[in-house]
């Protein structure tokens, strides 16, 4: 079931579309705010609020790179991974995280602290490498001092 | 030198102006006198200034609006969106506009709107420009209030809304058409054309879509007009532009220049050059979608029609350095990975021929290229241009490699010969 609060941040986004299905992107978000991703249940509850099928959410859900359709650690790490980052040093200091935190690319760290996944040019291209934590970009990264940015995150 | 772009934008890590203050250094100014005006005239002004769209097609800007139905039997509600999702590789333009001016977009969008008389206004902004949504959020709070959006702006019988759109990170979803299907909340795949979107848009209405850095030079076309906007460039497109650098050189960064510029400029006066050490081999002009510009290429003006004969695009204006301490053929996996992870997978070429780029690029890094594997890339250079596909994901996808084949084929043989990355 979506909680009142869930509910009632998705009507509210309803009065600026001409339709229920035009909100599922942002209504994905939400739910993903409150629970951190989205689950098989999630979807099957959002759909009969919006109208749409589980399949038709899923399609939508799984189209974007920041939907999480399996859970995150309760901090989401994003490390650009496109070409400025990559010719500025994105493959030490990518080394350097993994390790820091002993996981994968896509993986969530065994304390469910970080999850860390790669993404698409952050468009900060002059202060590369750059990453995200969460919602805070993070630009001129030093793969030396990523235990001081990892800090900040508890 | 003018920079009507970023004149307002603070440069000392302020957050952006307020809309008193945007009002007290001249904004909406292009508002109130456009109110005044019919609309079509917007449109006249804005052809007659020779603007281009800044998102990389460089579509001259008053054509797209002339196509847009108008007068008593065009259907309502029409549709203005502002393009944010800036995606592309190596882009950090829209950026400094979305963060540092709001109200200059917002203004922007109005003027755009009122020409083609359109209804509803949606800001499609990408998901990871947090600050920027931020900052868009309270900038149209604040012209809500101050009856610059809304029924009735400023006590006319023009009414706009504006709903800003945060996406879900996907790069297809800056393609015009399938940034349409996104907004209606349903995969974004493109759409065929025809119908363009200025007669069949969004839920099937008139819909104009224009990228953020194109808007945001509207109302300085409306309060000077076309001669003084023409007068900004060192060519014939009309303006200033954002040029940007990445990469290995001295002082990476942004800057807004008269359209025009040369590669050299920008590169050797901007950037401040290479840095210690390391020579230049090539960039790509504007984005990673665009060809390999070399040595002999540098004196060439940025702009749409230049760049082109020079064998590439402009594209979004920001360049990406290729220094001789960075493998070639290691960028142009890193490159083909991007675009293979982001094809939507709606047409063959794209979704396949990507993939085989991307593996075929990966095993020559990993040593284990085989001869006829160039020739390949080549076939897929060929199967993926403009024509064979949906829309331009792929044919922009083959660009840095078909070039990158010509200019720097002997590394790609290397990699074969010698079984290995040399610069590894």
């Amino acid at each position: 079931m979506l909680t009142p609060e869930e509910r009632q941040e998705i009507e509210a986004e309803l009065s600026h579309y001409p339709n229920k299905r035009a909100v599922c992107v942002d209504a994905l978000k939400i739910i993903q705010r409150h629970r951190g991703w989205v689950s098989d249940e999630s979807l099957r509850d959002l759909g009969e609020v919006l109208d749409m099928t589980t399949d038709e959410l899923d399609g939508v859900a799984t189209f974007y790179n920041l939907v999480f359709r399996r859970p995150v650690g309760r901090h989401v790490v994003l490390i650009c991974d496109s070409v400025s980052c990559w010719i500025m040093g994105y493959e030490k200091l990518c080394q350097r995280l993994t390790s820091r935190l002993g996981v994968k690319l896509g993986e969530t760290t065994a304390d469910e602290r970080f999850t860390i996944l790669p993404i698409v040019c952050l468009g900060t291209c002059d202060h590369a490498p750059a990453m995200m934590v969460d919602n805070d970009l993070y630009r001129d990264v030093e793969a030396d001092k990523i235990n001081d940015v990892l800090e900040n995150y508890k | 030198m003018e920079t009507p772009l970023t004149k307002n934008i603070p440069t000392n890590g302020d957050g952006p102006l307020d809309l008193k203050a945007y009002e007290k250094a001249g904004g909406y100014e292009s508002l109130r006198k456009a109110l005044r005006m019919p609309p079509a005239d917007i449109t006249e002004l804005v052809k007659k200034s020779d603007l281009k769209g800044r998102g990389g097609a460089g579509f001259p800007t008053g054509e797209k609006w002339s196509f847009v139905p108008v007068g008593a039997d065009a259907p309502h509600p029409k549709y203005l969106v502002a393009n944010a999702d800036e995606m592309e590789p190596g882009t950090f333009k829209d950026r400094l506009l979305l963060e540092g001016d709001p109200h200059q977009l917002i203004e922007g969008m109005i003027a755009a709107a009122y020409a083609v008389q359109a209804d509803i206004g949606y800001i499609f902004l990408r998901a990871e420009y947090t600050l920027a949504a931020e900052r868009m959020r309270k900038a149209i709070a604040e012209a809500y209030d101050d009856h610059h959006l809304g029924k009735n702006i400023l006590g006319s019988t023009y009414s706009f809304d504006i709903h800003l759109h945060v996406s879900a990170g996907r790069y297809m979803c800056g393609e015009e058409t399938a940034l349409l299907n996104a907004l209606e909340g349903k995969r974004a795949n493109p759409r065929s054309k025809p119908p363009f979107p200025q007669v069949s848009g969004l839920w099937g209405k008139p819909t104009v879509v224009q990228n953020v850095e194109t808007l945001c030079n509207v109302p300085h076309i409306v309060n000077h007009g076309p001669d003084w906007f023409k007068s900004l460039s060192h060519t014939a497109d009309g303006g200033t532009k954002l040029y940007g650098v990445s990469g290995k050189v001295k002082r990476p960064g942004l800057w807004e220049l008269p359209m025009g510029t040369t590669v050299r400029e920008i590169l050797e006066e901007h950037a401040g050059g290479m840095r210690e050490g390391l020579k230049f081999r090539g960039l790509l002009p504007g984005g990673a979608s665009t060809d390999f510009l070399t040595k002999q290429h540098l004196d060439t003006r940025m702009d749409f029609t230049e760049v082109q004969k020079a064998g590439s695009r402009m594209g979004t204006g920001t360049m990406i350095v290729l220094d001789d301490h960075t493998c070639p053929v290691g960028m142009l996996w890193n490159l083909e990975h991007f675009f293979a992870q982001e094809s939507c997978g709606w047409c063959t070429p794209c979704w396949s021929g990507l993939n085989w780029a991307e593996r075929i690029l990966r095993s020559l890094e990993e040593g284990t290229g085989q001869p006829g594997d160039l020739e390949k890339l080549g076939f897929q250079t060929k199967i993926n241009a403009p024509g064979h596909t949906f829309c331009a994901l792929a044919p922009g996808a083959m660009e840095p490699l078909q070039s990158a084949l010509k200019y720097f084929r002997e590394d790609f043989e290397q990699h074969i010969r010698e079984h290995r990355c040399p610069w590894k």
